[in-house]
């Protein structure tokens, strides 16, 4: 007897609670993109390996290529739209557009779903690869660019945008960077 | 309402930071790409592409696939609509890749041999992956080398010479106090856009619909209607937001099937390629090997310069990296050769990639000055000052401006150039020896015809119409600010449409000339509107539109030098031990044009300066000799600069607007990559003494290296 190819399954998206049947092949991201139109979470390489389709699986980094839909089911999934409280972006999405944290745009839903991951991560005192002191008493880091450019580095960007994306980063966090990656003109970053 | 433009004419947006006007777009995920756009009754194709590298394909086993569940087609050689093959297209004959399922060929690895159409994409990936294709294999040849017995001398280039000649080569290199001899490689390299191409088609009362991600939608729409008989008219493609082009984003097969596709199954049809098809299908930049030849007298004035470049092709269409034609910019000398060789292989065609030419030739010169310097005993940046050219050194030609000069010295000054040690290998910091070095780069300057709409809105907004496409550039927002100023209004009144091939014919985003191009047909078509606006007279609710076209001004442009000019610093750090090597900072001065929005332009030429450093350090496919495919064809196995590999890095520029340009643009895109490499390169010889002639410059060939004095 042939076994059953899909399931019905319901997702918590954004606070949303979304019913349907999916083949057990679907994974997460396909799920978002091509049945629930929730198309803000992006395919790069669909093999976990750029980081365009991050979301946020209870909070935490996850990228959906790498995640069937099927086993998604009772996890709260932050995605891009569900970021901006109403009209109001969040300060990351703001200060990635003051600060041109992008270039073509398509790496950026991913780019701040781990943006808001790492700044998480950061406050609960996890160290990344670069930190000098990992003890657990020591504390989170000081968040410098150098921290957050090895923990945005899962997310590429071909485009290049790198320093602006860790400026933006900072600047959300509410840390001024080292110096590393920052532009002089500050002037010419806001209209 | 009463027709005015505004009460008080406002300029000055060209020149002040802008946002993206399209921005919150793109943080909020809006903004739809191609592939995201819905479709009723939409199906998904899935190419399947060639396992061996040359041959013919015997059968394509379509009945166990066609018996898979959602399965709806399955196209092939056997069984595709013919396309047209005879015709000029707007960059010429046709690519014979587009002629999709015409033959039984196989000419590379991953030639695409089938459409697999299903239901959903799981369902035509699963029936893709499972249907069997069977050839007739053949030996094949994908092994470049200089020294390759198939070299031949290629056709023009781009409208240019493969060789140019002046002076008695030899005898002035025999004359020459100083000479350098060296041969420098350059790796096949990959686009990869983080978009993957996508395009649906359909036909709608009609005309065919595709929906696409391409670089320019006049090119692509024009190009279908060739293929598949079509009037113009007939064919609208839209591309509206794009996740970076960076040259690979034409016509390619997975269009030309998705029509096919929908035309058989009167049902739109999405074809979206794999990150791993992309390293067959969407071009590629070509491996290189350089031979450069300098002889300069004892103060460094160059009396010979040779510059040899091969270079691959497929076989059967010629693409020529153009790596020789930077040295017909940069230097002068008595005796002047550069010489393009080309050998047709096994393997897909290269294409355009971003700084197709200068990037690799400028490694390959860059380097060579820097050598030159070294062994006259003279800074490199007096080096080049004491060779700059008057005028174009092969055509004689003036330059329109030359301010390469000029970024040298406002880079010095800022990197902190003259406080440097030319000595190499003697700066160490813990397990780190340190280096600097610097570069020159320049870009041409082109301009392509366009055509642009601008409408004054009853409700006294402007709509601006362009088949412009914005890849990342930035585009959208520049076309925004060049239109206020043209029409004196302050840039919230204005309205950019963009991506639609009914808006048009205009140029693609390529070889830095989109916004220069694009801009120069709206300044135009606003300039007169605002013209008979100020006639006064009444606003019809449809508006009024005045169109341009720039065919004729751009056509009557006179011939000179134009180009683009940087000055690239780099400062390394390198463990022999460990054969890391670490960009500390960079800094990159640039003399290209008026800058239109010096926000984006920033990101701009920083991307393409981290494009350098990427090409540097990092970017590297490798062929497989028996399977003739690419080893590891996916973002893990083909690596390009992530952020932490990003250090401390600026841009800037002197003032330098273009004096027939109505705007003054010259063109960003990608003069910031040109010169960067060999920075780097220099700077690694500076902190070890040794020379890396071979990119990317990776561990295990710096630990062979060794390092130097210290």
């Amino acid at each position: 007897m042939a076994l059953p190819t899909t399931s019905a399954i319901t997702l918590n998206i954004n606070g949303e609670k979304h019913s349907l049947p999916v083949d057990h092949r679907t994974t997460l991201l396909d799920a978002l993109r091509e049945r629930l139109d929730l198309t803000g979470t992006k395919k790069g390489c669909d093999q976990g390996q750029c980081g365009a389709c991050t979301v946020l699986m209870d909070g935490r980094r996850a990228v959906s290529c790498l995640q069937l839909a099927v086993a998604a089911e009772g996890r709260e999934i932050t995605t891009i739209e569900g970021v901006a409280d109403g009209d109001t972006l969040h300060p990351v999405q703001q200060a990635f557009i003051d600060l041109d944290g992008y270039q073509c745009g398509y790496c950026t839903p991913g780019q701040i779903c781990s943006a808001l991951g790492v700044i998480e991560e950061h406050a609960a005192g996890w160290p990344s690869a670069v930190t000098a002191d990992v003890r657990p008493e020591a504390g989170p880091p000081p968040l410098t660019a150098e921290e957050i450019s090895e923990r945005m580095s899962g997310n590429l960007c071909r485009c290049g945008a790198y320093a602006s994306i860790v400026r933006a980063v900072a600047r959300a966090a509410g840390v001024e960077t080292d110096g590393a990656h920052t532009a002089t003109e500050d002037k010419e970053t806001a209209a | 309402m009463t027709v005015t433009t505004g009460t008080t004419a406002v300029t000055g947006a060209v020149g002040t930071a802008h946002t993206r006007v399209e921005g919150r777009d793109k943080v909020t995920g809006a903004a739809r790409y191609a592939g995201e756009i819905p479709f009723a009754d939409l199906a998904h194709g899935w190419l399947v592409l060639s396992t061996v590298a040359r041959g013919r394909v015997r059968a394509v086993e379509t009945g166990p696939v066609l018996a898979m569940p959602g399965v709806l087609a399955v196209l092939h050689h056997g069984n595709a609509p013919r396309v047209e093959s005879e015709y000029m297209g707007p960059l010429g004959p046709p690519d014979p890749i587009l002629q999709v399922f015409q033959h039984d060929r196989v000419p590379h690895f991953n030639w695409p041999v089938a459409l697999v159409v299903a239901e959903t994409s799981e369902q035509a990936r699963e029936a893709a992956e499972a249907l069997t294709v069977q050839y007739d294999e053949e030996p094949h040849d994908v092994a470049f080398s200089a020294d390759h017995p198939g070299l031949y001398t290629p056709g023009e280039i781009m409208g240019q010479a493969p060789d140019t000649e002046k002076g008695d080569l030899e005898e002035r290199l025999a004359a020459s106090a100083v000479v350098v001899d060296e041969r420098y490689t350059t790796p096949e390299e990959h686009h990869n856009p983080m978009e993957p191409h996508a395009a649906t088609a359909c036909w709608d009362g009609g005309r065919l619909e595709v929906v696409d991600s391409n670089q320019g939608s006049t090119l692509v729409a024009q190009e279908l209607a060739h293929l598949f008989s079509l009037d113009a008219k007939s064919v609208r493609v839209r591309s509206e937001h794009v996740g970076g082009g960076f040259g690979s984003k034409a016509v390619r097969p997975h269009q030309v099937a998705a029509v096919m596709a929908a035309t058989m199954l009167h049902r739109p049809v999405r074809v979206v390629l794999t990150r791993r098809q992309m390293f067959s299908l969407v071009g590629y930049r070509s491996p290189t090997e350089q031979h450069i030849r300098l002889g300069a007298d004892a103060d460094g004035r160059l009396l010979a310069l040779d510059h040899q470049a091969f270079s691959l092709t497929s076989t059967f269409r010629e693409f020529v990296e153009f790596s020789g034609g930077v040295s017909r910019v940069m230097y002068d000398a008595e005796a002047h050769r550069t010489a393009h060789r080309l050998v047709r292989l096994d393997m897909p065609t290269p294409s355009w990639m971003r700084a197709p030419g200068e990037a690799p030739g400028s490694f390959a010169m860059e380097s060579a000055v820097d050598e030159l310097a070294e062994r006259c005993g003279i800074d490199p940046i007096e080096l080049r000052v004491r060779n700059e050219p008057a005028a174009g050194p092969v055509s004689g030609l003036p330059f329109a401006t030359r301010r390469v000069l000029d970024c040298f010295e406002k880079g010095a000054r800022r990197f902190g150039w003259a406080d440097r040690d030319p000595r190499p290998g003697v700066r160490r910091d813990g397990r780190w020896l340190l280096g600097t070095g610097t570069a020159a780069g320049s870009f041409p300057v082109l301009a392509a015809p366009s055509s642009a709409a601008v409408t004054a809105e009853a409700d006294g907004a402007f709509t601006v119409r362009i088949t412009a496409a914005d890849i990342g550039t930035g585009a959208r927002t520049a076309l925004t600010l060049i239109a206020a100023d043209a029409l004196e209004v302050a840039p919230d009144r204005v309205r950019v449409q963009i991506g639609d091939s009914d808006f048009g014919p205009a140029t693609l985003a390529g070889g830095s000339m989109g916004t220069r191009s694009w801009g120069w047909a709206v300044t135009r078509a606003a300039g007169e509107l605002r013209e008979q606006l100020a006639l006064g007279g009444t606003i019809p609710p449809q508006g009024i539109t005045v169109r341009a076209d720039t065919s004729e001004v751009i056509g009557a442009l006179a011939a000179k030098e134009r180009h683009s000019f940087g000055a690239q610093f780099a400062e390394v750090a390198v463990d022999v031990a460990s054969g890391e090597v670490r960009v500390r900072r960079m800094l990159g001065v640039f003399a290209a044009g008026k800058i239109v929005n010096p926000l984006t332009a920033r990101g701009q030429l920083v991307g393409g300066m981290i494009w350098g450093l990427s090409m540097a350090l990092h970017e590297e496919a490798v062929r497989d000799r028996a399977s003739g495919a690419v080893v590891g064809a996916d973002l893990a196995g083909y690596h390009f600069s992530a952020n932490a590999d990003i250090p401390h890095i600026e841009a800037d520029w002197v003032d330098d607007p273009d004096p027939d340009d109505p705007v003054g643009i010259k063109g960003i895109g990608e003069v910031g990559i040109v010169g960067a490499a060999a920075a780097i390169a220099n700077a690694v010889w500076h902190a070890t003494g040794v020379r890396h002639r071979n990119l990317p410059i990776r561990p295990d060939r710096v630990i062979a290296a060794g390092g130097g004095a210290a």
